[in-house]
């Protein structure tokens, strides 16, 4: 860590020579590097937001037409409308679901495959190896596994003597068979960041630690887990921001069903717009959406604040 | 390594000069590729037939393409649904529309004709042989708004009744020419379904509670009672509670007391039941035959039952043929797009043989679809069929279909009741009545 801040400070001291040394022109010469992404960027980043801005105080629709100013309609409409407080609930759901157990899981694996010497390779391919898949593949193979009748859960169910679930068809498991599958899916990708921190804790803290004869479970708890402790916060905001957009599997999964009880806040909004034509709503619900994820993003930087703390 | 001398910012600023020159060049060749095909008569086709009937459709496309070499027709084939009708509405809306598109006759009330569709040339089609008295009034006045003829029917497809043929003969509903003996009232098919289910097993009938099956069913049932959704002027809710819930109870009679159908089931699941045998009738599209076919399930079709003892309508649509709006419409391209409607038309038997019952009516008469077995057996179903009523948020995979297919699917399982169902469904309805329509 010292050699880090010793870098930054060289480097903020060296700016202020070369800038008045240098002439205007190759000063600007960064800029032509960073035009083709800035320009990439302002046409389909920062153009459709503001226009999806502009459009959320009219009612637009997709199929062309005349659209009218409508003031704040489109928000007061959108406070009325149950369907968006129940699908943005199945969000919350899903992230209050989703989240413990693919942190969780994501730390045991890591742990076990961080342990294992001669099967390391093999867990580590393992668990990963889900996550690679395309979300398309996933979700056809799971929800044949969840078929009732003849789906390898439900056969297996039988076979133990239980009764079968339909898991993507009854409202009270769909959503918890939608989050067995993500977890399966993208378990995967936090075990391979607590890995590569536990693979950073130096050596030398355990041996120390050995030396003065404490068990391996204090070990875990206090060096281990303290150390991961910046991982973990930064998997949490990775989880929570991914789990707030999730769509894709429960889209191809259930279709938001059965009886809409687990459509995400994305699927009303991809309706209400692309199913109704309904842009103008569907660019203001949108906006309720950037604005929920805006407010938890700045509460985890208020949570887990400077990068530099656990370090120094 | 020469411009050791030459300032960075220079050279970087030629290098992204040349590849903004070389993307632009790119670009402009594209169009001008495009531009110089265009001197060919050119249709451009799209549709949303990605299953058993896509390949059909293809093979049928292929053959036109080979027999008129000097069209340069290309076809393209979109997701099924939500997403086809968007893309669609979206091309026309700006005016660039494909020369000719499918489109589902339920649909075309919310597809603005006059505005996202252009009419279609009654001369024209009159050369081609497309006129009026070769189609079924009832369907072809549903094509026409304010005068004006938007959309050509290729086929109706009902909602219809499967049966398993060893199992029904087996519990003695086949009648001498191994055909199901027609069955209505509730309580005889309730009765044919329960012994099936002695048969089989498990389940009596198959359906699927996901999708828009229930819609579909619902649908049937409700029009079978007379039941009606909107008035005249499509403005005023008019969902009848008695007749909604009296079709809700049979579905609910179904799943939940006689436990003769899936509680919860898919629509892969729906038509698995029915293949495997775990079930001796499907209620479903008619656009099966062909998977049942190349399994070889013993098995043949007909149109669905008279439930309540006064009439045979069923549920239904029609694919259609429109011209989606083009802003500079080319008349030449425009009639090598009606040559192969027409064509398309004339060889519906092909297009048939896929469970469609076939719209033209001399193909309808032709010795050719009627010899063709099982499908030939519900052409009649197409005189009764129900289409979506015509407000702009309602036909083929619409909101209101899964609204409906939500709160009914909801009965099948028992999490509603059928007075939940309908009350949830006159909610959803009353908001979608309530909102302006965006087309």
């Amino acid at each position: 860590m010292a050699v880090h801040t010793a870098v930054r400070q060289t480097s903020a001291a060296a700016p202020s020579d070369t800038t008045r040394t240098q002439p205007l022109l190759s000063r600007l010469g960064g800029l032509w590097f960073v035009l083709p992404f800035v320009i990439v960027y302002a046409l389909f980043m920062v153009w459709p937001v503001l226009t999806g801005l502009w459009s959320s105080f009219f009612n637009t629709s997709l199929a062309g037409g005349d659209s009218e100013f409508l003031g704040l309609d489109n928000y007061l409409e959108m406070v009325r409308d149950d369907a968006v407080w129940t699908s943005l609930w199945h969000t919350i759901l899903f992230t209050l679901l989703s989240t413990p157990p693919l942190v969780l899981l994501g730390l045991v694996m890591a742990l076990l495959a961080h342990r294992a010497r001669r099967l390391g390779w093999f867990l580590r391919f393992a668990y990963f190896a889900p996550f690679v898949l395309p979300v398309t593949v996933v979700t056809l193979i799971w929800i044949w596994l969840y078929q009732p009748g003849f789906g390898l859960i439900n056969d297996a169910l039988t076979r133990i003597g239980l009764s079968e679930v339909a898991w993507l068809t009854d409202e009270r498991v769909a959503m918890i068979a939608i989050v067995l599958t993500t977890t399966w899916w993208t378990v995967g990708f936090n075990f391979l960041l607590y890995l590569a921190a536990l693979q950073a804790i130096p050596r030398e803290l355990y041996e120390a630690a050995s030396v003065d004869g404490s068990s391996s479970f204090q070990q875990l708890w206090h060096i281990t887990l303290p150390m991961l402790r910046r991982t973990t916060g930064l998997i949490i905001v990775l989880q929570l921001i991914a789990s707030l957009k999730v769509f894709d599997q429960v889209y191809l999964m259930t279709g938001g069903g059965p009886n809409f009880s687990t459509r995400p806040i994305i699927q009303y909004i991809y309706e209400t717009g692309f199913t109704s034509y309904r842009i103008g709503f569907a660019s203001a619900i949108s906006y309720m959406l950037f604005a929920l994820i805006v407010v938890v993003s700045i509460a985890q930087f208020k949570l887990f604040p400077a990068r530099e703390e656990s370090a120094s | 390594m020469r411009p050791t001398h030459t300032p960075y910012g220079l050279s970087r600023r030629s290098l992204l000069a040349g590849t903004a020159g070389i993307v632009a060049g790119i670009g402009l060749s594209a169009c001008t590729a495009d531009d110089l095909i265009g001197n060919r008569t050119r249709v451009r086709y799209w549709n949303l037939f990605g299953g058993g009937d896509g390949a059909r459709m293809t093979q049928m496309t292929d053959a036109f393409i080979e027999s008129r070499p000097d069209i340069d027709f290309r076809a393209t084939t979109l997701a099924w649904g939500a997403p086809y009708y968007t893309k669609l509405a979206m091309s026309a809306a700006g005016g660039r529309a494909p020369e000719l598109a499918i489109l589902h006759l339920s649909r075309l009330g919310g597809y603005a004709p006059g505005r996202l569709l252009d009419p279609f040339p009654l001369d024209m089609l009159a050369e081609l042989g497309i006129t009026q008295d070769r189609f079924l009034p009832d369907i072809w006045n549903r094509c026409t708004v304010d005068g004006e003829l938007y959309a050509i029917p290729l086929d109706t497809h009902p909602f219809v009744l499967y049966y398993n043929v060893d199992i029904c003969r087996e519990i003695g509903l086949l009648d001498s020419n191994d055909q199901l003996i027609p069955l209505s009232g509730t309580d005889e098919l309730i009765e044919a379904f329960v012994e099936a289910r002695r048969v089989t097993g498990n389940l009596g009938v198959s359906l699927s509670t996901g999708d828009v099956s229930p819609w579909r069913l619902w649908w049937t049932l409700y029009r079978q009672l007379d039941g009606e959704l909107f008035d005249e002027s499509g403005t005023e809710l008019i969902l009848d509670e008695e007749r909604g819930l009296e079709a809700l109870e049979f579905m609910r009679r179904l799943s939940i007391e006689e436990e003769v159908a899936p509680r919860g089931a898919d629509y892969q699941a729906a038509v698995a039941n029915f293949s495997n045998g775990q079930a001796a009738f499907l209620f479903n599209g008619g656009w099966e035959v062909t998977t049942f076919q190349t399994q070889q399930v013993p098995f043949s079709m007909t149109t669905f039952p008279n439930v309540f003892g006064n009439t045979n309508r069923t549920q239904g649509d029609c694919h259609c043929f429109v011209l989606p709006h083009q802003r500079n419409r080319d008349w030449d391209n425009t009639r090598a797009a009606l040559e192969y409607v027409a064509y398309m038309l004339q060889n519906s038997v092909d297009w048939a043989a896929g469970g469609h019952v076939p719209s033209y009516l001399p193909v309808v008469e032709s010795p050719e679809y009627l010899n063709l077995t099982p499908q030939s057996h519900y052409r009649h179903a197409a005189e009764n069929v129900q289409l979506d009523p015509d407000v702009w948020f309602s036909g083929s995979a619409s909101d209101m279909e899964s609204q409906a297919s939500g709160a009914f699917g909801a009965v099948h399982a028992g999490t509603n009741t059928p007075q939940e169902a309908l009350d949830q469904f006159r909610g959803a309805l009353q908001r979608l009545l309530d909102t302006p329509s965006p087309v």
